[in-house]
């Protein structure tokens, strides 16, 4: 049974359509990516699966369970299961690095203090950053912020992982480091992840399947091989980065002389 | 036709957004006291907002309410010493004090000073996501981050008032008996005569617990409400100490109204 | 800022807090200079209570014994209706006599009770047989006048 299911989700704000008949079913142990341009409801996507929107048409399904169905409680009990890393890490400001990662085993478990000391360490190793454990996160790079999230993503292992934009801003370094992050946990706790994103040349080298969300709809899908050889061509603009293609240069307006009022 | 619609329109429209705002911080507040259990639970998350709300506030207040006690003091002096009656200046000081500029001045300084921090910190944790980060940890970020902050504000606020009244009392007897050379002992007993601790003294602390209340909420809401944007933040930061000033002053004339009339 | 320091801090806070309100408390105010709960209340009607208000002291011999508790018309025989509640420290005979005075010339009015002789005591519920009225400034500024213009009056005849 997949861990992550959409069936025919549509979803919109007031009368602005975002998602519309998204069909997508993702297994543990699989890394997806889903790509997009900004606006194409890729992040309205992850809001489903953890519960902070609800579909209006058709079913999103974590480990079997709907979710739009959940009352509070149950959404709580069902976030249990989910990690997410956010676009630029959301680490607590007034918190160090240490209690950063602490926060949710605290917070959701009765584990004793010195369990939880050991469990944050391990955390830390794993991303590589046991040695900033004592610093605030105002100190920490923007790759090292995004680790230090990642490590508190894990905290409470959970089945799936959900990364938002997680390689925007950073140095090719940093990025490589994220990626290889991402490949390595999915790897290592079987997980099913989502990684909505729109680097292409990162994600197509760590993920095992992509897919492409244009203005809401699924217009393509594919292993990063065949995605690379595919001649869809939203898939070919995307990915070779030409600026005009089906996702136009120009947004929809009246004829460009006309507006400039130099036809009569 | 059609512009007649749009005036009443532009004239509805700031009525409809204040009801609908005030929908949701009444919904907000009932939130926060749902979820208050954790918050008193676990104190050391109150103890944390109070240190920041009310240990940093102590300097401004005890600074102001001296200073403000001893220009009641010179001006009262000034205006009872023509009817000989520069005695009684124990009994204005103090009860001006202690009825209506602890308790109003203290709310104002507080909303200025831990109500704009705490609208702002609030604020800025939902524009960096922290709050959403929190709800997907399956952590209610009302009880975790709301509701500590609103006690921690309701405690802290009668405290500081009281500070206020102390101080600014002190400032008088400064001026009063030591500057102008006051007889010490008919300056505190006649104030202790007029002041009854009941009626003035109890009331006041009355008047700042419903001022801590109000500006509290005030503050977070506006913070949780905020969009998630610099300008957002900043607007809300205003927006906390406009308002929780225009609801002292309303607030203080009704309290006002009940407490003293006919007194 | 370490977690052992945030609790002391607050904890002084707390404690400069309390100390605010116990200054307020015992050195700026007064239980209405009472010992609180024994207290027995008498009555005495007035033909005119002048400006007294409710909670003006009630003194003997200059000494504070009690509080006006409560004014109201007698609907029958229109006069005021005093209540007054008195320490039950302090007894007073039966024919002791209330009056309504002023303390200086403008200033708060209260309640002066003179003792008088007879061994019984007043009761709680008791009433003051004798009483004297507020002298109310402007009654006694016509009074004056017209005895003046009288008496040119008679002068002049």
């Amino acid at each position: 049974m997949p861990l992550i299911e959409f069936e025919n989700v549509s979803f919109a704000y007031d009368d602005t359509p975002i998602l519309r008949d998204v069909s997508l079913q993702i297994e543990a142990g699989q890394l997806v990516a889903i790509m997009g341009g900004s606006g194409s409801g890729k992040t309205t996507l992850l809001k489903l699966i953890g519960g902070q929107l609800r579909a209006q048409h058709g079913r999103v399904l974590v480990d079997g369970i709907e979710v739009s169905r959940l009352n509070e409680g149950e959404l709580y009990q069902l976030r249990r299961k989910l990690g997410m890393l956010f676009q630029f890490g959301a680490l607590f400001t007034d918190l160090s690095v240490f209690d950063n990662v602490a926060f949710p085993l605290r917070e959701r478990t009765q584990l004793p203090e010195s369990m939880i000391r050991d469990l944050v360490l391990m955390k830390l190793q794993a991303v590589g950053l046991r040695g900033t454990a004592d610093w605030m996160p105002q100190a920490l790079s923007g790759g090292m912020a995004r680790r230090v999230a990642l490590a508190r993503a894990i905290a409470l292992d959970p089945q799936v992982m959900l990364y938002d934009e997680p390689f925007t801003g950073l140095d090719p370094i940093s990025l490589a480091t994220v990626g290889q992050l991402i490949r390595e946990l999915n790897d290592a706790l079987g997980t099913a992840s989502i990684v909505v994103t729109h680097d292409v040349a990162e994600s197509l080298a760590i993920v095992d399947y992509v897919y492409f969300l244009d203005q809401g709809q699924l217009v393509a899908q594919g292993t990063p091989a065949a995605v690379r050889t595919s001649t869809h061509p939203f898939v070919q603009q995307f990915i070779n980065a030409q600026p005009d293609g089906p996702l136009p240069f120009h947004k929809p307006a009246p004829p460009y002389a006309q507006a400039l009022g130099v036809q009569a | 036709m059609k512009l007649l619609f749009d005036l009443v329109s532009r004239l509805g429209q700031p009525v409809t957004n204040t009801l609908i705002k005030l929908g949701f911080a009444a919904r907000f507040q009932l939130a926060i006291l749902r979820h208050s259990a954790t918050a008193l639970l676990r104190p050391q998350l109150t103890l944390r907002e109070i240190w920041f709300a009310g240990v940093l506030s102590v300097l401004i207040i005890v600074v102001s309410g001296l200073f403000v006690g001893m220009v009641l003091a010179l001006q009262g002096y000034d205006t009872l010493q023509r009817f000989g009656a520069a005695s009684s200046l124990g009994i204005l000081v103090a009860l001006s004090l202690v009825r209506e500029l602890g308790p109003v001045v203290a709310g104002l300084l507080f909303a200025s000073r831990a109500g704009s921090a705490i609208t702002a910190e609030i604020g800025l944790m939902k524009a960096t996501e922290q709050l959403a980060a929190m709800e997907m940890m399956a952590v209610n970020p009302i009880a975790r981050v709301v509701a500590p902050k609103f006690w921690g504000g309701v405690i802290s606020m009668p405290l500081l008032a009281a500070m206020f009244s102390a101080m600014g009392i002190f400032g008088g007897y400064l001026i009063g008996v030591q500057l102008l050379g006051l007889d010490e002992g008919s300056f505190w007993s006649q104030m202790q005569g007029a002041v009854d601790f009941r009626l003035d003294v109890m009331n006041g602390v009355i008047k700042s617990l419903f001022f801590g209340f109000a500006v509290s909420l005030i503050a977070v809401f506006e913070g949780y409400d905020a969009p998630p944007t610099a300008e957002g933040i900043s607007t809300a930061t205003t927006r906390t100490v406009v308002t929780s000033a225009l609801v002292i002053l309303a607030l203080d004339f009704i309290l006002t109204a009940f407490m003293f009339r006919g007194v | 800022m370490k977690r052992g320091m945030i609790d002391f801090w607050v904890g002084l806070f707390v404690l400069a807090g309390m100390a605010a309100l116990m200054f307020l408390a015992l050195k700026v105010s007064s239980q209405g200079n009472l010992p609180t709960g024994s207290t027995y209340s008498l009555t005495a009607d007035f033909e005119n209570i002048g400006g007294l208000k409710v909670r003006a002291p009630v003194k003997s011999a200059g000494v504070v014994v009690g509080r006006v508790s409560q004014i109201s018309l007698d609907p029958q025989r229109y006069v005021a209706k005093v209540t007054l509640d008195v320490d039950s420290r302090y007894q007073f005979s039966r024919d002791s006599s209330a009056e309504i005075l002023t303390s200086g010339l403008l200033g708060e009015q209260y309640i002066g009770i003179t003792s008088g002789a007879e061994e019984k005591t007043l009761k709680a519920g008791d009433t003051f047989k004798i009483t004297s009225s507020a002298i109310v400034l402007e009654q006694l500024i016509s009074r004056f006048l017209f005895s003046q213009a009288d008496k040119e009056k008679e002068k002049q005849e």
